[in-house]
C-alpha cells in the first residue's frame, strides 16, 4: 500500500474489519513495514546531514557574492587552481569507502580472514584522509591563507572541518561495532552494521566530491550559480 | 535474526533487560517512561528559572528604578534567558522528550524505544545542555543578554551583557541540545514507523503520536539551521572570521571584521525558528484532541483532516520563516511571498480548530480539570493565532513589530497555548504515570487562575502595542506619544504576572502531594479508547505489555458508539468481545 492510499483510509469504518475481521489479514497489514530499525534511523541521520551541508552550502553562495570574497582557484597562483593534494584525499577517501564495503561483502560470507584485512585497510584509508586533510590545512596556512582572512578560507575550513568530523564520528561508531564484535564473532549479524557504516562512508564520501566541487570553483562560476540560484 | 529477513518488533519476544539496581532502574535508565520522566522534571525544574527571570523583568517593567538588583544588563540578560530556556529547554524538551518519550511505545503497542540506550543518551546530553547553559548566569560578565534570537553582531560585540563568555556558553549549549534532540529525534521517527503493535496502521494512530511524528521530523530537519548558524556565529567569535559581522565600529575602534551578513543569520535562524513553533505546537494539538475526545466523550471530528492538517502544516512551517524578518529590509516581493504562505498556513490551523469545537458540539462534555485546560487552549489558541494573521501581513506588522503588540501575540500563542495543553496532559495522565489523581480542588484553582490571569497580563499588553509602548526596552522614560496611564497599565500588568506566577506553585505542590497522596486512580481512569490506558499495570512496568503485545481493532476514538453497552471501545478489544446493550444484534453484525 502506498503513502497516499495509507492516509487516505477511513479508520472509523469497521468494513475494514467486517470483510475480513480474522487475525491472520490483521496480522499482515502491519507487516509491511519490516526493515531494520538501525537502517530507518540511518536515513533519517544522513537526511539531517544532508540539511546540514544544505545549509552550509547556501550560506557559503550568499556570502560569495559579497566583494571581499577571493575564491581560492581560478588564478595560477591560487592555491587550488591545481588541487593535487585534494584529488590525493579524495581517492584515499574511495579507497576506505570501497574497502569498507568489501569487508561486507566478506562479512557476509563468513570469511573472517579476508573482513578483517578489509577493514583495517578501511581504517588506515579514513585515517590517512584525515590526516590528508589535516596537511592541506596546514599548507594553506603556512602560505598564509589564514581561516579569517577572506571568507573563502574560512568556508574550506569550516566545511572540511565539519566533513572530517562526520567521517571522525563514523571511525567511532564502526570502533564500537568492532568492539562488540570482540565479545561476540557473529559475522552475518556484524555484516548488517558494517553495511551501515559503509552506506555511511558512501554517503560522505559524495558529500566530499560536492564540497571538493563547490569549494575549488573561480570566481566567475560563483557568480554564476549564485545568479542561477537568484542570490 | 538472519540477515535476509527481519522480524517485525511486534513478532519479537521480550528481551529487555530489567535492572535491579535503584541506579539501574531510576538513574542509568533505559526505560522509555523513566527517561521521560527525567526529561519531565529537569525541563520543569529550568522552566521554574525561567518563570523567576519574568517575574524579575516584570517587576522592573511595572515599577521601573525600584529594584537595584536589575540594571539594564541585567534586564537583557533576562529577557534572553526567559526566552531561550521557555522556549527550548523548556517546551521542546517536555513535550517532545518528555510526553513524546512516555506516550509514543505506550500509545503503539511497543515495549520500548526501538534504540533504548541512545534514548538514555539523549537525556543524559540534555542534562548537559541544560547545565552549561545555567552555568553562563556565573561566569565573568554573566549570561548573554542579546535577546533570545542572539542576532549578531550585538551578540558578539563589546557593550552587550555576556558577549564574551556567556553567549559561547549559549551557543555551545544549543549545540549539546541538538545532538540531544537529534539522538531522541531519530528514536522517536524509528519507534513511530517500525514498532506498532499488530493492526496499529498509520490511520489508527491517537493524533498525539501523529502531532509527536510530524514535529520530530520537523526539529530533526529545523535544528540544523540553528546548528550551522551556533557553528559560524563562533566562529566569528573564537576564530575572527566575518561570516555574520560586517565591518564595524565599536566602542570607538574598527574591529577586524568585514563583509559579513548579519541578514543571513537572521534567515538561518528563522528557517530553525518558525519550524519551532510547529514542533512545539503540533505535539500539542494532537495531545489536546486526544483530551477533547476523551473527555467530550465523542470521537474527534475529522480525524483524517486532523492529520492531513498536521502534515499539511509541517510542510508550510518550513516556507513562512522570513515573515519574522519584514522589518530587516527585505525585497518586498519576497515580502508579499512570505505574507501569502503564513495566510495559508492559517487553513489547516483553523481547520483544526473547527475541529475541536465540532468535537465539543453535541458532545457529552466533562468539565474535568484536563478538560478546562483544553478548552482553555481553544480560546488562548485562536486568540493568538488571529494576532497573527494580523501580524503576517508586511503592512501591519513593520509599525507592530517592535512593540508590546508582538509580546502578546507570541505569548498567547506559543507561551500560553502549549502550556493549557501541557497542563492538560500532565492532568490527563498524571494517574497513568503515578497511580494517582492530582488534586481536582486545586487543579480548577490552578486553572482558573491561569487562565483568567494570562489575560489579565496579555490582553493590555496588545493595547500597549496599539499605542506604541517598544518591547525590548529596559525603561520607557518620558515619550510624547505615550501616555501616562501605560504605566499604571504596564504595574497591573505586573502585578497580574506575579499572582499567575505564585499559582503556578500551587501546582507544582500539588504534583509533589499527589505522587504521594493522591486519590487512587484505577488503570483506566477517563475510560479512554487509547493503547495506554490499556496496560495490565498501573503505572505499567518496564516492558509495559507483560507477556503478549497487544493487537489493535480499530482506531483510537470508538466513543459513544450507537447501541454499544460502554460509552468507549479500548483500541485493543476484539469485535467480538464488544459488550452491546441488551436485546441489539452484535457489533459485528451491524458492520456487514
Amino acid at each position: 500500500m502506498n503513502i497516499f492510499q495509507k492516509l487516505t483510509e477511513k479508520p472509523w469504518l469497521a468494513n475494514n474489519l467486517s470483510s475480513d475481521n480474522s487475525l491472520p489479514t490483521l496480522l499482515m497489514e502491519v507487516q509491511s513495514h519490516q526493515r531494520w530499525p538501525a537502517k530507518t534511523a540511518l536515513y533519517f541521520f544522513l537526511a539531517v546531514v544532508t540539511v546540514i551541508f544544505l545549509l552550509f552550502t547556501i550560506t557559503f553562495l550568499s556570502r560569495s557574492q559579497s566583494s571581499d570574497f577571493q575564491a581560492l582557484a581560478g588564478e595560477p597562483w591560487l592555491p587550488f587552481t591545481q588541487a593535487n593534494v585534494l584529488w590525493l584525499n579524495t581517492g584515499l577517501l574511495l579507497f576506505a569507502s570501497v574497502t569498507l564495503q568489501f569487508s561486507q561483502y566478506f562479512s557476509a560470507r563468513q570469511k573472517t580472514h579476508q573482513f578483517l584485512i578489509a577493514i583495517v585497510f578501511s581504517y588506515l584509508f579514513s585515517a590517512a584522509f584525515l590526516s590528508g586533510q589535516y596537511s592541506v590545512w596546514q599548507q594553506l596556512s603556512n602560505n598564509g591563507y589564514y581561516i579569517s582572512g577572506n571568507p573563502a578560507n574560512s568556508f574550506f575550513y569550516l566545511l572540511t572541518g565539519i566533513h572530517s568530523l562526520h567521517l571522525l564520528g563514523g571511525v567511532i561508531a564502526l570502533l564500537r561495532v568492532m568492539l562488540h564484535f570482540r565479545k561476540n564473532v557473529n559475522l552475518s549479524l556484524l555484516s548488517k552494521n558494517i553495511q551501515l557504516c559503509a552506506t555511511y562512508w558512501h554517503y560522505l564520501f559524495i558529500v566530499w566530491l560536492f564540497l571538493f566541487a563547490l569549494l575549488t570553483r573561480t570566481t566567475e562560476t560563483y557568480r554564476a550559480i549564485a545568479l542561477f540560484c537568484g542570490f | 535474526m538472519t540477515q535476509m529477513t527481519h522480524k517485525a518488533i511486534a513478532d519479537q519476544v521480550d528481551t529487555s533487560h530489567h535492572p535491579k539496581s535503584f541506579v539501574g532502574k531510576y538513574i542509568w535508565s533505559q526505560d522509555h517512561k523513566v527517561i521521560a520522566i527525567q526529561y519531565s522534571i529537569t525541563a520543569i525544574a529550568v522552566g521554574l528559572v525561567a518563570l523567576v527571570l519574568s517575574g524579575m523583568m516584570r517587576l522592573q517593567l511595572g515599577f521601573p528604578d525600584q529594584f537595584s538588583f536589575i540594571d539594564p544588563s541585567a534586564y537583557l540578560q533576562f529577557v534572553t534567558m526567559h526566552g531561550m530556556i521557555m522556549v527550548i529547554y523548556l517546551l521542546t524538551a517536555l513535550l517532545l522528550g518528555g510526553f513524546g518519550n512516555y506516550l509514543i511505545p505506550l500509545m503503539i503497542g511497543a515495549r520500548d524505544m526501538v534504540f533504548p540506550y541512545l534514548n538514555m543518551l539523549s537525556y543524559w546530553t540534555y542534562l548537559l545542555s541544560v547545565i552549561v547553559l545555567l552555568s553562563s548566569f556565573f561566569v565573568t560578565g554573566g549570561a548573554t543578554g542579546a535577546g533570545w534570537t542572539l542576532y549578531p553582531p550585538q551578540a558578539i560585540s563589546n557593550g552587550t551583557p555576556g558577549a564574551d563568555a556567556g553567549i559561547i556558553l549559549m551557543l555551545i549549549s544549543l549545540t549539546i541540545f541538538i545532538v540531544a534532540f537529534t539522538m531522541g529525534g531519530l528514536n522517536y521517527v524509528t519507534t513511530i514507523l517500525q514498532a506498532r503493535a499488530k493492526g496499529m496502521t498509520l490511520m489508527r494512530m491517537p493524533l498525539t503520536i501523529w502531532g509527536i511524528f510530524v514535529a520530530t521530523i520537523l526539529g530533526l530537519l529545523a535544528f540544523p539551521a540553528l546548528l550551522v548558524s551556533a557553528i559560524m556565529m563562533m566562529f566569528d567569535k573564537l576564530l575572527g572570521t566575518s561570516f555574520f559581522m560586517p565591518a564595524i565600529l565599536s566602542l570607538g575602534e574598527t574591529l577586524e571584521y568585514s563583509g559579513g551578513s548579519p541578514i543571513l543569520f537572521q534567515h538561518l535562524f528563522w528557517f530553525f525558528g518558525h519550524p519551532e513553533v510547529y514542533i512545539v505546537a503540533l505535539p500539542a494539538f494532537g495531545m489536546v484532541s486526544d483530551v477533547i475526545a476523551t473527555h467530550a466523550r465523542k470521537n474527534i471530528f475529522g480525524y483524517r483532516m486532523m492529520v492531513w492538517a498536521i502534515v499539511a502544516i509541517g510542510g508550510l512551517s518550513f516556507i513562512v520563516w522570513a515573515h519574522h524578518m519584514y522589518v530587516s529590509g527585505m525585497n518586498p516581493y519576497f515580502g508579499f511571498f512570505f505574507a501569502t504562505t503564513t495566510l495559508i498556513i492559517a487553513i489547516p490551523t483553523a481547520i483544526k480548530v473547527y475541529n475541536w469545537v465540532l468535537t465539543l458540539w453535541r458532545g457529552n462534555i466533562h468539565l474535568t480539570v484536563p478538560m478546562l485546560f483544553a478548552i482553555g487552549f481553544i480560546f488562548t489558541f485562536t486568540h493568538g493565532g488571529l494576532t497573527g494573521l494580523m501580524l503576517g501581513n508586511v503592512v501591519v506588522d513593520l509599525p507592530l513589530s517592535d512593540t508590546y503588540f508582538v509580546v502578546a501575540h507570541f505569548h498567547m500563542v506559543m507561551g500560553v497555548s502549549p502550556v493549557m495543553v501541557l497542563f492538560a496532559a500532565i492532568y490527563h495522565w498524571f494517574p497513568k504515570v503515578t497511580g494517582r489523581f492530582l488534586n481536582n480542588t486545586l487543579g480548577k484553582f490552578h486553572f482558573w487562575g491561569t487562565f483568567i490571569g494570562t489575560y489579565a497580563i496579555y490582553l493590555p499588553m496588545h493595547y500597549l502595542g496599539f499605542l506604541g509602548v517598544p518591547r525590548r526596552y529596559y525603561a520607557m522614560g518620558t515619550t510624547d506619544f505615550i501616555p501616562e496611564s501605560a504605566q499604571a497599565l504596564n504595574a497591573s500588568i505586573t502585578v497580574s504576572a506575579i499572582i499567575v506566577g505564585v499559582i503556578q506553585l500551587t501546582f507544582i505542590a500539588n504534583l509533589i502531594w499527589s505522587v504521594f497522596k493522591g486519590k487512587k486512580a484505577s488503570s483506566n481512569p477517563w475510560n479512554a479508547t487509547t493503547l495506554e490506558w490499556q496496560t495490565p499495570q498501573t503505572p505499567p512496568i518496564h516492558g509495559n505489555w507483560g507477556d503478549s503485545l497487544p493487537v489493535i481493532y480499530r482506531w483510537a476514538y470508538d466513543y459513544s458508539v450507537p447501541n454499544v453497552k460502554e460509552d468507549f471501545i479500548p483500541q485493543n478489544l476484539a469485535p467480538s468481545e464488544v459488550i452491546m446493550m441488551d436485546g441489539q444484534q452484535p457489533y459485528m453484525d451491524e458492520n456487514t
